[in-house]
């Protein structure tokens, strides 16, 4: 370990302010008493949250991001589960491939992955709306909710499995008794960061959903009206801290009872 | 014959791991493959009108393509943006990386969870930070203004080149600071430390003991900005203007407005390619400089 470095400590610093000042800029604007976002402020008001409120049409694409958040989120970090015991009980032939097909749909530019499912929508007669965006919404958590569990089972005991089994417990017994309570931290980490991701997501919301919007869509569309602005400010804002809260949830989850070592930070990267 | 197979599944290690796997992979099948299949079947098409395809084969929309100087410009542009990016986002974040890396000694954990947490806001939600900051009346210009600094406001800052790789740096910074921090992290400190005894200088340590030891994250954050930043939709469409286009949006156009389904489905499959093919020529060049070094 080096003992001190003021140039590089104040660098970080200031690279911490230009990832942090962007974002925070949308809560101080939020509550500012005008229609540009320009300084100098001129004066507090909480019109904006009462305007935004007032929106029946943002309840509307509330209500449809949580459906699609929580249905994206279960199913994902279910399979997501399945596929992470797989990778790191076992040493098999083709692991390899199969590692990188689950985390493709991670990798690729997303906009490929909406067009394509778009396609395959359209000519199967489909009508577009929030099943394909829940389908798609799934297929790009996977391999999130995968890297978090993967990491969270890694280095798992696999003999206290073992000895359940011997003991005369059937294969639910031990997953239920013994595997679950290991791995729920871990699973709830991935159940909040798919729903989040979920939650955020725009590209193939814009793709596949028509005409029922989700909460990004709805952004979207506010944003292009100057007049409409402040409340997708205040929104913005509404987002930006609920979203912080349960990250920070899940990033805590994920460590608990982790020892030091283990405790990264979420995304593995894999060589 | 259920016994045979009981028996065979219970000392078959593969058999239970796709049977693991198997949710996943039929996912990735239904979801992905057999869509990206179909999509490159359409790229194959040709719009008659406004509601109907010719399903009969042809390659002219490929043809179209590299014969149109809008979408072709649009593809180089894509492509030179997401370098850019990548090479200023991997600059910034690694003497970030660096210092949490070497010289933070409590709670590293804390500044990693602290440098990744923005990344987890709606994307959207940041670009649109950028728009309020880069805008003609945003933050930037009008401070300025006020300042006394300025008489008109700054045009340039907004609807360009510059406002997409500013913003999309400040989006993808995650990806470039996690796998950078891994590498450096698991760089063993006494190589350093020995290096410097024997007479190395700082910079000689650096060049030839630290930046090889942290190639692996260097590599794997190239990939992992430059793939998602060459097929970005909303920052082009927020901040771009015309200047600052790039393919995706003209994708879009082909599945919205225009109504081209082939045309589009043959722009996403060139777009893909172009992607597949940095990824080989990175991995590879990768191997032959770890190979080189070892």
């Amino acid at each position: 370990m080096e003992q001190k470095n003021n140039t590089l400590l104040i660098y970080t610093l200031l690279y911490f302010a230009f990832l942090y000042i962007p974002v925070l800029f949308l809560p101080i604007f939020s509550f500012n008493d005008a229609n540009y976002m320009s300084f100098p402020l001129s004066g507090f008001t909480t019109e904006h949250y009462e305007e935004m409120w007032a929106k029946t049409n943002l309840h509307k694409a509330l209500w449809a991001s949580i459906k699609v958040g929580v249905v994206a989120s279960v199913v994902s970090t279910t399979i997501a589960l399945f596929a992470a015991k797989a990778f790191a009980r076992y040493k098999f032939r083709g692991q390899n491939i199969s590692y990188g097909a689950i985390m493709i749909p991670f990798l690729i530019p997303e906009i490929i992955l909406a067009v394509a499912i778009l396609v395959i929508w359209l000519s199967l007669g489909f009508k577009l709306g929030l099943v394909p965006v829940t389908l798609g919404h799934i297929l790009f958590c996977t391999p999130f909710a995968m890297l978090i569990l993967i990491a969270r089972i890694e280095g798992f005991d696999f003999s206290l499995e073992e000895a359940s089994r011997d003991l005369g417990e059937n294969a639910w017994g031990t997953f239920y008794r013994v595997s679950l309570p290991l791995y729920l931290p871990g699973i709830i980490a991935s159940l909040l960061l798919s729903f989040i991701i979920s939650f955020d997501e725009f590209v193939l919301a814009f793709f596949l959903t028509g005409s029922d919007a989700t909460l990004p869509m709805y952004m979207w569309a506010q944003m292009r009206f100057i007049q409409k602005l402040p409340h997708v400010l205040a929104l913005g804002a509404v987002i930006i801290v609920f979203t912080t809260f349960i990250v920070l949830l899940a990033f805590w989850l994920r460590n608990l009872g982790q020892g030091k070592e283990k405790a990264e930070f979420g995304i593995k990267i894999h060589e | 014959m259920l016994q045979v197979w009981k028996s065979f599944y219970a000392r078959s290690d593969p058999a239970k791991a796709y049977s693991l796997l198997s949710p996943a992979l039929i996912l990735v099948t239904l979801a992905m493959l057999i869509p990206l299949g179909l999509m490159l079947s359409f790229s194959f098409f040709t719009q008659t009108s406004f509601t109907e395809i010719d399903y009969s084969f042809t390659i002219t929309r490929y043809i179209d393509f590299f014969q149109s100087n809008l979408l072709v410009s649009l593809l180089i542009k894509s492509v030179k943006i997401s370098f850019i990016v990548t090479f200023v986002t991997l600059l910034t974040a690694y003497p970030v990386c660096y210092y949490i890396a070497f010289y933070v000694k409590k709670n590293k954990m804390l500044w990693l969870v602290l440098l990744t947490l923005p990344f987890w806001t709606s994307y959207l939600l940041r670009v649109f930070s950028w728009k309020i900051i880069l805008g003609t009346k945003g933050v930037i210009n009008s401070s300025l203004i006020n300042a006394g600094l300025l008489s008109e406001p700054l045009t340039f800052l907004m609807y360009s080149e510059t406002a997409v790789i500013i913003t999309l740096t400040h989006a993808w910074a995650a990806f470039a600071l996690l796998p950078l921090y891994v590498s450096l992290d698991k760089i063993d400190f006494s190589l350093i430390e020995a290096a410097r005894d024997l007479g190395l200088s700082r910079l000689e340590t650096f060049w030839k003991i630290t930046l090889p030891l942290s190639l692996p994250g260097i590599i794997g954050a190239i990939l992992i900005i430059f793939i998602p930043t060459v097929g970005d939709y909303v920052t082009p469409a927020l901040l771009g203007g015309t200047d600052g286009r790039m393919l995706s949006n003209m994708i879009q156009a082909y599945f919205g407005k225009v109504n081209n389904l082939p045309l589009g489905a043959a722009s996403a499959t060139i777009m893909l390619i172009t992607v597949a093919i940095v990824t080989i020529v990175v991995s590879y060049t990768t191997k032959k400089l770890t190979q080189r070094i070892s």
